[in-house]
């Protein structure tokens, strides 16, 4: 019988390329139809990107480092990871690298507050209600896994090639921690603080910011130091479609096949990487200060 | 007696998938076993009513899974009822909507939990000041209360800590001046001193006993220990397998337990600690011109009859008026327990 075969039955040749075309066609149409508003839509983030990548261009170099060398300090209180991050901001600058960082650091900086700002209500609202969880955690699955090539394609048809699909690209495969760890920080609260709250007669927003965010904010910032890693793991990957920053010479050394530009413009991704992560760790400890000096329990 | 703070009539709690089909099935005699077994419904509380008397403590007693933490809850609807009704003060809590609730449980009853429940974000003030907040106080005045009630069981100059930081018996303490803090008439505690050492729970004991003298609050305290019920008690209710077995006043539950359940509660109590004179008295006087008053405990009231020629004593209540007199044989007698079968296991 056919059945056994080894040609398994597939899509006629014909159908199947007529339903690819049906779709890039209907695709094109509603991004002929609405990519001008997509567009207008992500202006304001533009703007705002654009102003910021900007300033960090502008302002002189001993003035970043001072202010990434303060912020360093309030958030991680620790002299080793200040002068760590001075030195590696000066070997950036001198082997040539301060203005592609200074982009990177734009971007990086706007898309984390884009996946906060998303990110952490959605995680609230599927900590709420196991519907909702339901439903998003297939999507984010889905952010997670698929290959950021994929994804680039419609936007790119949408929005072209620039900072916002590049933006967009970023925040799909940054956002998915964030959000995961909200929910899983609310959802592990104890369930005695709650009862209390309750018995007091908290109302909702008293139960949910007096006690469930206050309480799940070290797994909360967990996931916004993952959403920064993987951000800044997305670099090479949005300078493909025209985002400005560390990436392109990455690009450019990988089709060329020039190590040293390579390895020194990863190195500066990966000392970028490093800071924030000590920083928005040592924050995230530092957030729970009451779990510390614990003589009982 | 005093004015009915809390009145619980018919009061059914079923878990599981379909209670109010369940709820028939209990009204037409399916017990527990049954249910659970055959109907896959949990009988939570069946068919209680129980009368909490205002400014006085009632202890509902019963072993784990008794019900009797999910009856308590039931006060401030931290759990909902399948049937029945909940008054306290002539109102209808079950009838209540969201806001009239969060305000009845801001200002009317406040809770002590079994485990804390205390917020390890916050220091130890602002903990004990949650309830002033919630209910929308601004910071300094609740600030000034939360210090004087710290001060009131025993924590004066622990306001910056965190209750991590504290020993179990401190963060309980935390969690009654949490509860005292908001003035509420109704004090529900839940197991509140059962995860303690006995040594630091008869410490708390003290404390709750003499914090009262004052407040006269309307206290609902739930335990699973005779001996504690017996010392803080002023009424007991006994709970089992979601029924009320029996309610009243502890030395009569004592003299008379009202079944088996019951009896192999109270067999085992120190009867010369608990019971009263007054208990076991005769009313007739004696000749004698000591007087004992009525409330002292038969251990201590042997000490001065063993010493007396006649060997009686007359009792006098708190009013100092003789109500009756004891014998130094009915001591003893009040000593033994109650059943025969008892006294000879106690010598094999």
């Amino acid at each position: 019988m056919d059945f056994w075969t080894n040609k398994f039955p597939e899509m006629g040749r014909t159908d199947l390329r007529d339903l690819k075309k049906g779709i890039d066609a209907a695709f094109r149409d509603f991004s002929r139809a609405y990519g001008e508003n997509m567009e207008d839509f992500f202006h304001p983030l533009l703007q705002f990107l654009v102003w910021l990548e900007k300033l960090l261009l502008a302002a002189p170099w001993p003035v970043i480092i001072i202010i990434a060398a303060a912020l360093a300090w309030l958030g991680a209180r620790s002299i080793s990871i200040v002068i760590g991050t001075i030195l590696s901001f000066l070997a950036i600058g001198y082997f040539g690298m301060w203005e592609d960082t200074m982009s990177t650091l734009a971007i990086i900086s706007v898309s984390t507050l884009v996946c906060i700002a998303l990110g952490i209500p959605l995680g609230i609202l599927m900590a709420r209600s196991e519907r909702v969880q339901s439903i998003i955690t297939p999507v984010l699955d889905v952010m997670q896994t698929i290959p950021a090539f994929v994804y680039l394609i419609p936007v790119v048809m949408l929005l072209g090639i620039g900072k916002v699909p590049g933006l967009i690209a970023v925040c799909i495969y940054a956002m998915p921690p964030v959000v995961r760890l909200t929910n899983l920080g609310i959802r592990l609260v104890e369930k005695e603080a709650l009862e209390a709250a309750d018995a007091f007669g908290a109302s909702y927003k008293q139960r949910l910011f007096g006690v469930q965010i206050p309480l799940a904010l070290p797994n909360i910032f967990a996931g916004v130091n993952q959403t920064i890693m993987m951000a800044l793991a997305m670099v090479v990957i949005a300078s493909m479609i025209g985002v400005a920053g560390l990436g392109v010479p990455v690009l450019r050394a990988i089709s060329n096949q020039y190590l040293a530009l390579g390895m020194m413009n990863g190195l500066a991704i990966v000392a970028l990487a490093i800071i924030f992560d000590r920083v928005s760790q040592s924050f995230g400890n530092r957030l729970q200060r009451h779990r510390q000096g614990a003589q009982h329990d | 007696m005093t004015d009915t703070k809390i009145a619980i009539s018919n009061l059914y709690k079923i878990f599981g998938r379909d209670p109010a089909n369940a709820l028939e099935l209990v009204k037409n005699g399916v017990g527990k076993q049954e249910l659970l077994e055959k109907h896959d419904h949990v009988l939570g509380l069946s068919d209680i009513n129980l009368e909490i008397p205002a400014k006085g403590i009632s202890v509902i007693m019963g072993l784990s899974g008794s019900g009797k933490s999910t009856l308590i809850r039931h006060i401030n609807r931290l759990i909902e009822p399948t049937a029945g009704s909940m008054m306290v003060d002539g109102d209808d809590v079950l009838a209540m909507n969201k806001e009239q609730l969060i305000d009845f449980r801001r200002h009317k009853a406040s809770m002590v939990f079994q485990k804390f429940g205390l917020h390890v974000h916050r220091t130890v003030a602002e903990n004990v000041a949650y309830g002033l907040i919630v209910q929308g106080q601004g910071k300094k005045e609740a600030k000034a209360k939360s210090h004087k009630w710290l001060e009131r069981v025993g924590l004066a100059g622990f306001e910056e800590h965190f209750p991590s930081q504290l020993s179990g018996g401190m963060q309980q303490r935390v969690g009654l001046a949490r509860a005292l803090a908001t003035d509420a008439e109704i004090l529900l505690m839940d197991e509140a001193f059962s995860a303690l050492d006995p040594l630091i729970r008869t410490d708390m004991q003290d404390v709750l006993l003499d914090l009262q003298k004052d407040l006269h609050k309307t206290i609902v305290f739930i335990t699973h220990d005779l001996d504690e019920a017996l010392r803080i008690g002023d009424r007991i209710a006994i709970l089992r397998d979601g029924q009320m077995i029996q309610q009243g006043d502890p030395q009569h539950i004592i003299i008379h337990p009202a079944d088996d359940y019951i009896f192999d509660f109270v067999k085992d109590i120190n009867r010369g600690r608990v019971l009263q004179v007054g208990t076991i008295m005769t009313k007739d006087q004696s000749r004698s011109t000591v007087t004992i008053p009525s409330d002292m405990v038969l251990e201590e009231a042997l000490q001065t009859v063993a010493t007396i020629d006649g060997q009686s004593a007359n009792i006098v209540n708190a009013s100092d008026q003789v109500v009756g007199s004891i014998s130094l044989d009915q001591i003893v007698k009040g000593l033994a327990r109650p059943e025969v079968e008892a006294q000879a296991g106690q010598y094999r």
